[in-house]
């Protein structure tokens, strides 16, 4: 297999960037004549940087925006506000073949292996789809032969190129998805939930293919999952997301290990681990309720009222995510420490 | 844990003070037009009064429809239980006719499930759907089942619960949602609550509020727990014992301490093996190679076997028993000890 993308790029460069990113997704009343009587705020203003090779992992819980973040660095949705450049190029004020061009460079994997391959189409025809839109990146006479290495390079029988979704694994029809958004050669590779509907033992596996591809082709990733222990594995960098917003980010370690945000402090402690011994000396952080909804988030910190550190300015002033006291990484707190005793 | 019955025993009453739950020799298979799927191929396990089993198990493992058999909520057809006893207080609840069971159900054993949202019903208040098991099961008059339901809402710590009697399912969060649901299954008092994946379907930190309301429970109502998983992060939380299963058997029965520290059966080892720790970073993951079985061509010998690194002739020749290892545990291998002392992977 030759090499689709060149490695030889520096690493440490930055490829994406994203400029305070908003997506209001508006709440409607009436029939003809709709009014917009508010919004849901699922993306709120969120800025971040993706270098070369690296994987920045997105985590949160449900609701907080982290797929919807996905969907418009696709330009699956459009932002209400915001910038972002993938490689220099404006990815949100293009459109047509330019639009077209930086696509080719950007895909993803989705969550579910069942849904998000079309169960008429053999899995020659689903990796090879992308080569319809972009006939340029592999000239007709050869499309067959690029398919059938691309099954191979995801660890797939090349001759069950004639297949169809059903007969294979959720393993390995996640394995199908990968080969296809690695089928126009792309750069950074945005991974929803890849690996959070497999069982846990097929979960390993395909961990270690998208680490794997990494190496042999160079490629950026950025892995939204909500499983924390995946994240750590995967991640050089995470960014921890809270009702829309990022709320602390940073390399493995200072996320991991010297988290300043409440939020990630009460996130992590309550992530359970195997290991029957660790019941006694771990303390959890308990919270309080309910992730508020996006539509009507709280003043000023989003999270303020599932703290314990609220204060009245909380409730005031809108905390940035920038680098505070307590450890020299970005965290949204006005009261950001690390963690006393653990 | 050392009188459990590791093979199929002659049926015979539990002695007094036995086991709450009894599973014995259980097979159940599903019959399709394609053939017949060997689910569950002899499942034997018991629970004690007051104590918390998790079965752990990955998709088609048949931890669900075990626990489907002892609620006697099967789909047959296609579910057939070929043979078994599920014995509760020493009485075999697969005798029973469905007038019995339907005794035994709600009273004795209740169950929730992972996806709150559809075992709930749209259309009526949750108020209204807590109190029709009392009206139902207990003749209770309406205004007396919903004081009871305020109290169950309140038991599982939903906020302002007399407010939120007439709120419909929707309207409550996932983690209310299973709050409902428990409250549901909690109001008959029963014995033995069975949780099918009950946080699954939850985020981290709404997990942890249903495990923690779930142990409470467990402890203030004297409750035994079956809980059915695939996290082993959650087991470890909350389990005393643990049986792992593989293909409809149950490969490895232990303690839960036990089993963490030195798994005996090749497939726990791989599963533990193969998960990324939160409290490291690791480099490359270990993984069990290849795929679990097509349940209706199940491996000879042992069915683990095409996966195993520990596979010799004799697990392609010869199923092996539960091997009962010095302290009180089983593990169905037939290179248990060797597996359990390896240390080095």
């Amino acid at each position: 297999m030759t090499a689709p993308a060149s490695p030889t790029k520096v690493r440490g460069e930055t490829i994406l960037s994203v400029n305070h990113l908003v997506k209001h997704f508006p709440i409607t009343q009436g029939v003809l004549l709709k009014k917009k009587v508010g919004a849901v705020k699922a993306v709120d203003g969120v800025s971040f940087e993706l270098r070369r090779g690296e994987t920045l992992g997105i985590v949160g819980e449900s609701g907080c925006g982290k797929s919807t973040l996905a969907r418009l660095l696709m330009r699956l949705e459009k932002p209400t506000a915001g910038r972002a450049t993938l490689a220099g190029r404006d990815l949100f004020s293009t459109s047509g073949a330019e639009l077209r061009r930086i696509r080719r460079n950007m895909q993803m994997v989705m969550q579910d292996p069942y849904t998000s391959l079309n169960p008429r189409m053999t899995v020659g025809d689903i990796i090879g789809e992308p080569f319809e839109i972009h006939p340029e990146a592999a000239p007709k006479g050869s499309r067959q032969r690029r398919v059938q290495e691309l099954l191979d390079v995801v660890g797939l029988n090349p001759e069950h190129i004639n297949r169809y979704p059903h007969q294979f694994s959720g393993g390995q029809r996640q394995r199908i998805g990968i080969a296809r958004a690695l089928a126009l050669r792309p750069e950074v590779i945005v991974c929803d939930e890849p690996v959070s509907a497999l069982d846990v033992s097929i979960q390993a596996q395909v961990i270690n293919l998208l680490e794997q591809l990494q190496d042999e082709f160079g490629l950026s990733y950025i892995f939204i999952a909500h499983d924390l222990s995946v994240v750590r594995h995967i991640s050089d960098r995470i960014a921890v997301m809270y009702l829309g917003r990022i709320v602390e980010i940073g390399t493995e370690d200072e996320i991991y290990e010297r988290a300043t945000h409440p939020y990630t402090q009460a996130l992590l402690s309550a992530a359970p681990v195997p290991d029957p011994d660790a019941r006694e000396h771990r303390t959890v952080i308990r919270l309080k309720g309910d992730v508020p909804s996006p539509a009507d988030p709280p003043s000023g910190c989003h999270f303020r009222t599932r703290c314990w550190k609220a204060q009245e300015i909380c409730a005031v002033q809108d905390p940035q995510t920038v680098l505070r006291a307590a450890d020299p990484h970005p965290s949204a707190c006005h009261f950001a420490e690390l963690r006393p005793g653990v | 844990m050392s009188q459990h019955a590791v093979r199929p025993t002659p049926a015979s009453p539990t002695p007094p003070g036995g086991h709450l739950l009894e599973v014995r020799d259980l097979h159940v298979e599903f019959r399709t037009g394609e053939g017949v799927a060997k689910v569950i191929n002899g499942v034997s396990y018991h629970l004690d009064p007051g104590e918390t089993l998790a079965v752990l198990g990955e998709s088609g493992s048949g931890k669900s429809v075990t626990a489907q058999a002892i609620m006697g909520i099967l789909d047959t057809p296609p579910a057939h239980i070929s043979s078994g006893q599920i014995l509760y207080q020493g009485r075999d609840l697969l005798g029973l006719s469905e007038e019995q069971r339907r005794q035994v159900r709600g009273k004795e054993i209740a169950m929730i499930f992972q996806d709150a949202l559809s075992a709930l019903n749209p259309v009526f208040p949750v108020g209204w759907q807590i109190g029709e098991t009392l009206r139902q099961r207990l003749g209770m008059s309406r205004a007396d089942a919903r004081r009871r339901a305020v109290e169950l809402m309140d038991l599982v710590q939903i906020p302002g619960a007399a407010k939120r009697l007439g709120d419909y399912p929707h309207q409550f969060s996932g983690g209310m949602r299973q709050r409902v649901m428990i409250a549901m299954a909690l109001a008959m008092e029963p014995k033995l609550l069975i949780a099918d994946e009950p946080t699954t379907a939850l985020d981290v930190t709404v997990q942890a509020q249903i495990m923690d309301l779930l142990a409470d429970l467990r402890r203030d109502l004297d409750m035994a727990m079956i809980l059915i998983t695939h996290d082993l992060g959650v087991v470890a939380d909350v389990a005393d014992r643990i049986a792992v299963m593989y293909a409809g058997r149950i490969v490895e029965h232990a303690d839960v301490r036990s089993l963490y520290r030195a798994p005996a059966h090749p497939y726990t080892k791989g599963l533990l093996a193969s998960i990324p720790r939160l409290d490291q970073r690791g480099g490359k993951l270990s993984t069990i190679q290849g795929l679990p079985p097509n349940l209706m061509r199940i491996p000879s010998g042992c069915p683990f076997h095409p996966r195993c690194p520990y596979a010799q002739q004799v697990c392609v020749d010869v199923v092996p028993h539960d091997l009962v290892l010095g302290d009180g545990r089983t593990s169905a291998c037939h290179f248990a000890q060797e597996v359990r002392d390896d240390r080095a992977s």
